[in-house]
């Protein structure tokens, strides 16, 4: 014989019922109780914070909260335009309108609000309405169709609401509101004169600082006027009462139920009533911290607390964030936090632009914590400000506030919140929790972020592309780092391998593509020697996945010629070998540059030319260099203490031993370096991917820095070390870079994105908190005895050197588009060539 | 087997097969001074496009990688690296944008 399930009866069916509703299915108590639903409106959930939006197009169903079938697959009975009337609770049951009594175990009270209509003669005259239920906007919208003017008592967020929503409807529209500024509980002085200027901007007629006294009606009993406490009357047609919502508790207060001095049925931080067999939830409910809560964020928090406490978890609701963003009348309005400076010793910072109807103010404390602030004309930030609460922001607090291209550039990204910020706080969830989902649909569907006032959209949207579908191209479901463990323990050398054995479904057996094929290229050729792989690029199949810098071991310019780039460790050279160059370069016609690198271009090379130039160089004793490709290409120096009189340390001598152990070595991005001889740092060794500044007593580590579009300048790793030591971290610091990086992740974007960043490297690399450092010195051991002059070993293979052609039928012709002209006693690429023929759109 | 180009003045022989590395491409001259650009796939078709890089001018799209986007193969210029259709010519990042196409076959070396 079975147990008769516990019942559970939600009386209301608004937007925090819902949520209960989904709370109690998403901890599996719809399996295990019966639920009852008592609804007094005739449509199920729906959204009534975007209540005015059905003016703007939006249907009934698209405001709706409730999944379709969702009720079925819970079982959950739901009985809509029946009101609870009666509550026993000595019997324990609800007796609704229709006469139909519900026998309870648990009841919850998710009643909400009503309407406050202050008490003035007139009221409920004909054209007087709330502004409440998608029914209230129906009443409205018919009996504004022969009418011309209206008002709205109340200046607060519904009243604006229903302001925008009268004039959408075509009435001349004026807001009665009592405080002296609009949206008195949300926006400070200054806020609410922006408010008051893009409003009257709008056509809309305001008056503050006055209430209603009378609603004046006509000879057929209608509303006509409004008679207001300085005296004036105005005309109208109708009026819309929006003077704030009171806390639906009469069920309550009728079943005996302890309800607050000034309405709301008293809980508990569980949200339970004075009778533990009862919860009340949302706007009905006076919570523990002597609060009625008017905003859904507060009261779905309570709805998960409810469902949470009847299956005995521990969670607490004793207080909630009153933040808020809305657009209103089309105008961005936001307030979070301290919104009010209320906190002692708290500042402002205040940027008002009354031209553009612009006001932003941040509350912060002495030391820098952003307590609030208020946003007015331009609400932006919002997404970004409101999580930062309670914390000290990571830029200045007036670069927050000015617009952009005033003063300093706002360096604020969602990147830079915390993993703990709440991005959504209408479900209270986090950035972590957020960059876990790969879509806004997941996020929606998984998080539920999104779904409430929606003010939080654009900032999920900003987190969300790096973490959408984290593979790296339509190929693999998987990064490069995870593409990298997959090559390094399968010990996989063919692409082909990979991408059939673990790509995605649809690629499997099929061509690759360009950004996967140089990808697995450079992980395979930095761990060939560790995999018994050839490392030769141009070998086998190794041959197709080059980038075609890559495969023609040089730099292809813009008009298909080549640069080729001789290596010239540390920057030092003698004569002899700097006059091969030159004469190297005058006899092949190449434009000669020294570069930002310390070395020497030559440009203007043909494919066909490529080996003829290697040869030359090779027997002057060069080897060409990587001006190319994501792989090591120079370490600089200053002439350090051998020459210069401030140098402690010989940085020549340690950038040349540095460049030579780490040619050659493939990266997810181009690699680059220097070393310093002192602190004056000559080489600008900070602005490199690992830089060394001598010191008297060692060398200084700095790694993480780049120049490029976004310079950033590079962190100290370690100091004061020896030769052997400053070797061995860098050997560490290079291999983990290349295991974990992503692809085309320089070390700056790979360091700041790091988990734990710069501490979290030194314990890995300097402090072996993962057990890894063997193997990345064994894996950069391996590289170092494994290297090979790629550009000899192609001069020395007649196979390899058919590849350089510049037709494959007509090996000795070159390409007549590859044309120069002359440009200070140099030559330069002639452009018109190219434009021959009329290929460019 | 040759890879054979149909032009003018009938179909040219451009190369061995065996001279294409599967994914990759080389440039051939043709009679009238014009470049095609010749690719042979991981399953052993050849495709030929012009080998002008219609963004740049420059003609290098030889010496593009190849890849398949839902089954259809492409070629991605190396210099800004817009992707060619190799069977239409278009372009999959401009649709303003082709390149020709020429027919293209291999045959048993006589």
């Amino acid at each position: 014989m079975t147990e008769p399930l516990p019942t559970i009866v939600l009386i209301g069916h608004g937007m925090v019922g819902q949520r209960y509703l989904e709370a109690l299915a998403e901890r599996g108590v719809t399996a295990t109780h019966r639920i009852t639903v008592l609804c007094e409106e005739p449509r199920p959930a729906y959204d009534r914070v975007h209540l005015t939006s059905y003016f703007s197009g939006s249907t009934a169903e698209d405001l709706s909260m409730t999944p379709a079938g969702f009720m079925e697959e819970h079982g959950i009975a739901l009985h809509l335009d029946d009101p609870a009337e009666h509550i026993d609770r000595a019997a324990r049951t609800v007796t609704s309108r229709s006469g139909q009594v519900f026998p309870y175990d648990v009841l919850v009270l998710a009643t909400g609000s009503y309407p406050f209509v202050p008490p003035v003669p007139g009221k409920d005259a004909p054209g007087c309405f709330v502004y409440r239920t998608i029914e209230d906007l129906l009443a409205i919208e018919e009996y504004a169709k022969t009418r011309t003017s209206g008002a709205v008592v109340g200046g607060g967020l519904l009243g604006l609401e229903a302001a925008g929503a009268l004039q959408g409807l075509g009435l001349t529209t004026r807001i009665v509101e009592f405080a002296p500024r609009l949206m008195p509980v949300q926006v400070d002085e200054g806020g609410g004169a922006a408010l008051l200027r893009t409003i009257e901007s709008m056509g809309l007629t305001v008056h503050t600082g006055v209430g209603t006294q009378e609603v004046v009606t006509g000879e057929d009993g209608s509303v006509s006027g409004m008679r207001l406490s300085d005296g004036s009357t105005v005309d109208t047609d109708l009026v819309v009462f929006s003077a704030g919502v009171r806390p639906r508790d009469q069920l309550a207060r009728d079943a005996g139920l302890d309800v607050g001095e000034r309405g709301g049925i008293a809980v508990d931080a569980r949200c339970r009533t004075s009778d533990p067999h009862v919860y009340a939830i949302g706007e009905c409910a006076l919570a523990v911290d002597g609060r009625v809560y008017g905003l859904v964020a507060p009261g779905y928090e309570m709805a998960e607390t409810a469902a949470d406490d009847l299956l005995g978890r521990e969670k607490e609701f004793t207080g909630a964030d009153l933040s808020t963003k809305l657009k209103l009348l089309g105008v961005d309005v936001a307030s979070f936090g301290d919104a009010h400076g209320h906190a002692p010793g708290s500042l402002d910072v205040v940027w008002s632009d009354s031209r553009s109807g612009v006001y932003k103010k941040l509350v912060v404390s002495p030391d820098g914590v952003l307590l609030g602030g208020v946003l007015v004309g331009d609400a932006d930030s919002y997404g970004l400000l409101r999580p930062l609460t309670g914390s000290v922001p990571p830029v200045a607090p007036e670069q927050l506030v000015l617009p952009a291209g005033v003063g300093a550039p706002v360096a604020l990204g969602p990147s830079s919140l915390p993993d703990h910020a709440v991005i959504c706080s209408c479900h209270n969830v986090t950035k972590k929790a957020i960059a876990a989902c790969a879509t806004l649909a997941e996020v929606k569907k998984c998080t539920k972020a999104g779904t409430g006032c929606g003010s939080c959209v654009k900032v999920i949207g900003q987190l969300l592309p790096a973490a959408a579908d984290k593979g790296l191209c339509g190929c693999f479901p998987y990064t490069r780092s995870e593409l990298y463990e997959i090559v390094r323990t399968r010990r996989l050398t063919s692409y082909e391998q990979l991408l059939d054995g673990h790509g995605r479904p649809e690629a499997r057996g099929g061509d690759g593509c360009e950004v996967c094929k140089p990808t697995v290229g450079s992980i395979i050729a930095s761990l060939a020697p560790t995999l018994g792989a050839s490392g030769y690029v141009l070998d086998g199949e190794q041959a197709a996945l080059q980038d075609t810098n890559d495969h023609f071991l040089a730099n292809m310019q813009r008009n298909g010629s080549y640069s080729v780039v001789p290596r010239i460790p540390g920057g030092e050279i003698t004569p002899d070998k700097l006059i091969v160059i030159g004469e190297v370069a005058r006899d092949f016609g190449l434009y000669t540059k020294i570069t930002g690198g310390q070395r020497i271009d030559l440009f203007g090379a043909s494919v066909d030319q490529l080996p003829r130039i290697w040869a030359r160089l090779v027997d002057a004793g060069f080897e060409s260099g990587h001006a190319y490709g994501k792989a090591l290409r120079t370490v600089k120096s200053c002439v350090g203490q051998t020459w210069c009189r401030y140098g402690v340390q010989d940085s020549v001598r340690m950038a040349i031993d540095l460049e030579l152990r780490y040619r050659g070595l493939r990266a997810p991005h181009k690699l680059k370096s220097a070393v310093s001889g002192c602190a004056r740092e000559c080489a600008e060794a900070q602005s490199k991917d690992f830089g060394v500044i001598a010191t008297a007593s060692g060398w200084n580590l700095y790694v993480g820095g780049n120049g490029g579009a976004t310079p950033r300048h590079a962190d100290l790793l370690a100091q004061d070390l020896s030769d052997a030591e400053l070797v061995r971290l860098i050997d560490r610091f290079l291999m983990f870079y290349i295991r974990t990086a992503d692809r085309l992740e320089r070390t700056s974007t790979w360091l700041e994105r790091l988990e734990g960043g710069l501490a979290h490297l030194r314990d890995v690399v300097v402090h072996d908190s993962l057990g890894l450092c063997a193997e990345l010195e064994s894996l950069m051991a391996d590289h170092v005895a494994h290297y090979r002059d790629e550009w000899a070993e192609t001069l020395q293979d007649p196979e390899r050197l058919r590849r350089f052609v510049s037709f494959v039928n007509a090996p000795g012709a070159p390409d007549p588009t590859v044309k120069f002209v002359p440009e200070r006693d140099q030559v330069k690429p002639d452009l018109a060539v190219l434009t021959i023929g009329g290929a460019v759109r | 087997m040759t890879v054979e180009l149909q032009v003018a003045q009938g179909w040219l022989t451009v190369c061995e097969l065996s001279s294409l590395i599967p994914g990759r491409g080389v440039a051939a001259l043709l009679p009238d001074g014009s470049q095609a650009a010749v690719f042979v796939d991981r399953a052993g078709r050849p495709y030929a496009i012009g080998n002008q890089d219609p963004f740049t001018g420059a003609h290098v799209l030889s010496r593009g990688l190849v890849g398949a986007v839902a089954g259809r193969p492409f070629v991605a210029s190396p210099l800004l690296k817009q992707r060619f259709d190799l069977e239409s010519g278009r372009c999959l990042d401009d649709e303003e944008v082709a390149v020709r196409t020429y027919p293209v076959r291999t045959a048993a070396t006589s």
